[in-house]
């Protein structure tokens, strides 16, 4: 084994425990700080089945997105669909034998990359031209559409133009899941491509990219509207106030 | 008074391009040391505010989930950035929902993340500051809570409730606004917003009851303090009797007359408005709203009604179970509480008034969906029954009724300018500036299909509007409550 490959093996390992660890804390802390009002945003469901059904609405499409801003929605739409063929597809370096429908995806997988280069694209160029979003964007807002795009990039440098070794890469991603360390090929542009993916692993944590997991515990959106049916009661706030009823 | 200019109504709703500091200077006033220590909080900003700042952040970040989510989940989408009234109005870029959530929100990543700490330029991470705290004072005081840009978040972010946290730190280092912290003492000590005591109370309601015969021959009654009544009508003290206010509170009481239910106001619980919504207070707003349950309980009554109140039917409506319930007193077989719209609606289907819509031929009616009660709230079993109901109730007794544009009504509505705590003077500029998109949509109905009034249910809105109508060329007469259109069609004693 050399160098390079223990250093990644390690790279990665330590990427993976960053980010299960990183956002399983954060998900126990939203999970665990109390929404002591009802407060979801009006119209809402009046049963368990239909907030399941408007957040399943919000993942899949994002519905409130669709009715704020087309563009938007257009470009984060189909960045977010085709980074999840994307990931689908990568499935296949970590399988063997690979499951079938991970090959059905494979055709669109591969050209799923353009699909996400375009969509961050449309939505870096808001952040130039549209004077409101060029405003609101901080300098980590541009960095994590250039960390994307540069993943996104060298992967489609591989697909289509300089080839990697796909039988020992797959072999290193095995290695990695059965603690059975094979070597990394040497390949600049793959060795680009696993490092800027381990350091969004790491980043996402302590980033926006924390939007995936905090959108189920937003009480404006999970919330059932039952507030006269039920009582609604939480620890700190029923023992707080008036010492009266409650 | 500052002099500006109100905003011009285009042919088209436009999107303005950014000005910066457009509204840097305006602030309300604040509040005296004495009302703020009746509050429970300090009188004046204290020494050692930056730790309790933060400590009170770190306080409210573990007893709200809204405030970690919110503040982590911002992806800088920009899609709330042209949501507010007040953006559109005005232009200055600190009114957007995400730039004002990213004032509490980087002071939060600077204390309390790891990315923040470290690498504070990167994600535009600041030092709570003496400008940072001005800038707080400044745009959470020029938010109105109206959810607007929580419909369109993709994550749900709800920028009032970043606007609330805010104003409580504020709060608990010394600076409340006047307005809202004066008001909420005179609820303390005599009942109701107005400081309006039970005598001139019981006198302004006797005649009341003089105006009603006079104008209509029968002995129409608005009682108070009367226990045993089975109805407690808790309404906005503007009711009592400013106009157009005042119209509405006689057509609580025709309808009540005409259905035959006995009902009461309560001298001692004489106000809907809950004030400790704004400030974002907990405490307050319970203790607020624990007068009703003490007012109900010492009547005897079977059943609580609120009247047309924006804000108050939503702490009505999500909040009172939880401050002050459980109703387990009142009657089972009505919603606890009701609002007046509500009630209203069940007995017209069920026959019940006699209704006169030719009554109401003189005018061509639109519909003002109040912030809170369209996207807080709910009217009815189902859901968006909060945008029925009062349409039809006011289909039910109007004969010419036109919505406004799509995009500004329902769960779309654009708040009247005032809500949230600003119905003041000392922010006159900021409440005329941001009425600019209801405006439009006004004048468009107004053109298009000769609307002469519009209706709304919230005292803020009406006072509102009848404010700044003048000065978009409307006449302030031009608002109306939805139940004076209601007591205009009802037929007295039709029913006995
Ligand atoms: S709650 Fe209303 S006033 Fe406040 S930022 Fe959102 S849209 Fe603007
Ligand atoms: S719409 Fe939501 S996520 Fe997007 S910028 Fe506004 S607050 Fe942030």
């Amino acid at each position: 084994m050399d160098f390079l490959s223990v250093a990644y093996a390690l790279l990665f390992y330590f990427a993976a425990f960053v980010l299960v660890v990183g956002v399983g804390r954060k998900i126990v802390q939203y999970a665990r700080t109390p929404a002591p009002l009802k407060i979801p945003t009006t119209p809402a469901p009046t049963t368990g089945t239909g907030v399941v059904l408007r957040l399943g609405r919000e993942v899949v499409f994002f519905s409130s997105l669709f009715k704020s801003n087309k563009w938007t929605w257009l470009f984060g739409w189909m960045f977010h669909l085709c980074l999840l063929l994307e990931a689908l597809r990568h499935l296949r370096y970590f399988t063997q034998p690979v499951w079938g429908w991970v090959v059905l995806v494979q055709p669109f997988g591969k050209y799923a990359a353009f699909g996400i280069v375009i969509g961050l694209l449309g939505l870096w160029g808001r952040r130039f031209f549209v004077d409101r979003v060029r405003y609101i964007s901080a300098p980590s807002d541009h960095l994590m559409l250039i960390l994307l795009l540069s993943i996104a990039t060298s992967g489609i440098l591989m697909t289509f133009v300089d080839h990697t070794d796909i039988v020992s890469l797959k072999a290193f991603a095995l290695g990695l899941l059965y603690a059975d360390w094979q070597p990394i090929p040497h390949d600049p542009l793959l060795l680009i491509h696993l490092a800027l993916v381990a350091a969004l692993m790491i980043v996402f944590p302590f980033s926006k990219l924390l939007h995936g997991p905090a959108l189920f515990f937003s009480p404006t959106r999970n919330q059932i509207d039952d507030a006269r049916e039920k009582r609604h009661v939480t620890p700190w706030a029923s023992d707080t106030g008036t010492g009266a009823a409650g | 008074m500052a002099k500006f200019q109100t905003p011009e109504i285009k042919e088209y709703p436009v999107i303005p391009r950014i000005r910066e500091g457009a509204m840097a200077g305006l602030k309300p006033l604040t509040a005296k040391p004495d009302h703020q220590r009746a509050l429970g909080f300090p009188g004046e900003l204290m020494d050692n505010w930056k730790e309790v700042a933060i400590d009170k952040m770190a306080d409210l970040l573990g007893k709200y989930r809204s405030l970690p989510v919110f503040l982590d989940a911002c992806v800088k989408c920009g899609a709330c950035t042209d949501k507010c009234h007040y953006f559109i109005g005005t232009a200055d870029p600190k009114n957007m929902p995400v730039a004002r959530q990213d004032l509490l929100r980087k002071v939060y990543r600077r204390h309390f993340t790891f990315a923040g700490k470290y690498f504070p330029k990167l994600v535009g991470a600041v030092d709570l500051t003496k400008e940072v705290l001005d800038d707080w004072y400044s745009y959470y005081h020029q938010c109105a809570e109206c959810r607007r840009c929580s419909v369109y978040c993709p994550y749900g972010i709800d920028t009032a409730e970043i606007t609330m946290a805010g104003r409580e730190i504020l709060d608990s280092v010394g600076i409340g606004a006047r307005y809202s912290n004066e008001i909420i003492g005179k609820v303390y000590i005599i009942g109701n917003n107005l400081g309006l005591p039970a005598p001139a109370l019981r006198n302004t309601l006797e005649g009341l009851e003089e105006d009603v015969k006079e104008d209509t021959g029968v002995d129409v009654r608005y009682p108070v303090d009367e226990k045993g009544a089975e109805v407690l009508v808790i309404a906005p003290s503007a009711d009592f009797f400013a106009e157009p206010h005042v119209d509405g509170l006689i057509g609580y009481g025709k309808v009540f007359h005409e259905a035959g239910i006995s009902w009461t106001l309560s001298s001692y619980a004489s106000e809907a408005a809950n004030f400790g919504i704004f400030i974002g207070s907990y405490e307050n707003m319970k203790r607020v709203a624990m007068r009703i349950r003490e007012a109900a309980l010492d009547l005897g009554v079977k059943r609580i009604v609120v009247g047309e109140c924006g804000h108050a039917w939503r702490v009505a409506y999500s909040f009172w179970n939880t401050l002050i319930g459980p109703f387990d007193f009142l009657d089972p077989r009505y919603p606890a509480p009701q609002h007046i719209c509500e009630l209203t609606y069940d007995l017209i289907q069920r026959g019940a008034l006699t209704l006169d819509k030719s009554a109401n031929d003189h005018r061509v009616v639109t519909f003002h969906d109040s912030c809170n009660v369209a996207r807080a709230t709910r009217m009815g079993n189902k859901p968006g029954g909060q945008l029925t109901i009062p349409r039809d109730v006011i289909k039910a007794v109007c004969n010419n009724f036109y919505d406004m544009d799509a995009g500004t009504i329902g769960e779309a509505t654009v708040c009247c300018g005032g809500g949230g705590g600003l119905l003041t003077d000392d922010l006159m500029e900021l409440r005329v500036k941001g009425a600019l998109p209801r405006m439009q949509a006004l004048r468009h109905v107004v053109e298009e299909h000769g609307v002469t009034h519009m209706a709304a249910i919230c005292a803020i809105c009406k006072t509102q509007f009848a404010k700044v109508l003048p000065y978009y060329n409307f006449s302030m007469d031009q608002i109306i409550s939805v139940h004076h259109l209601v007591g205009d069609a009802v037929v007295l004693g039709a029913k006995q």
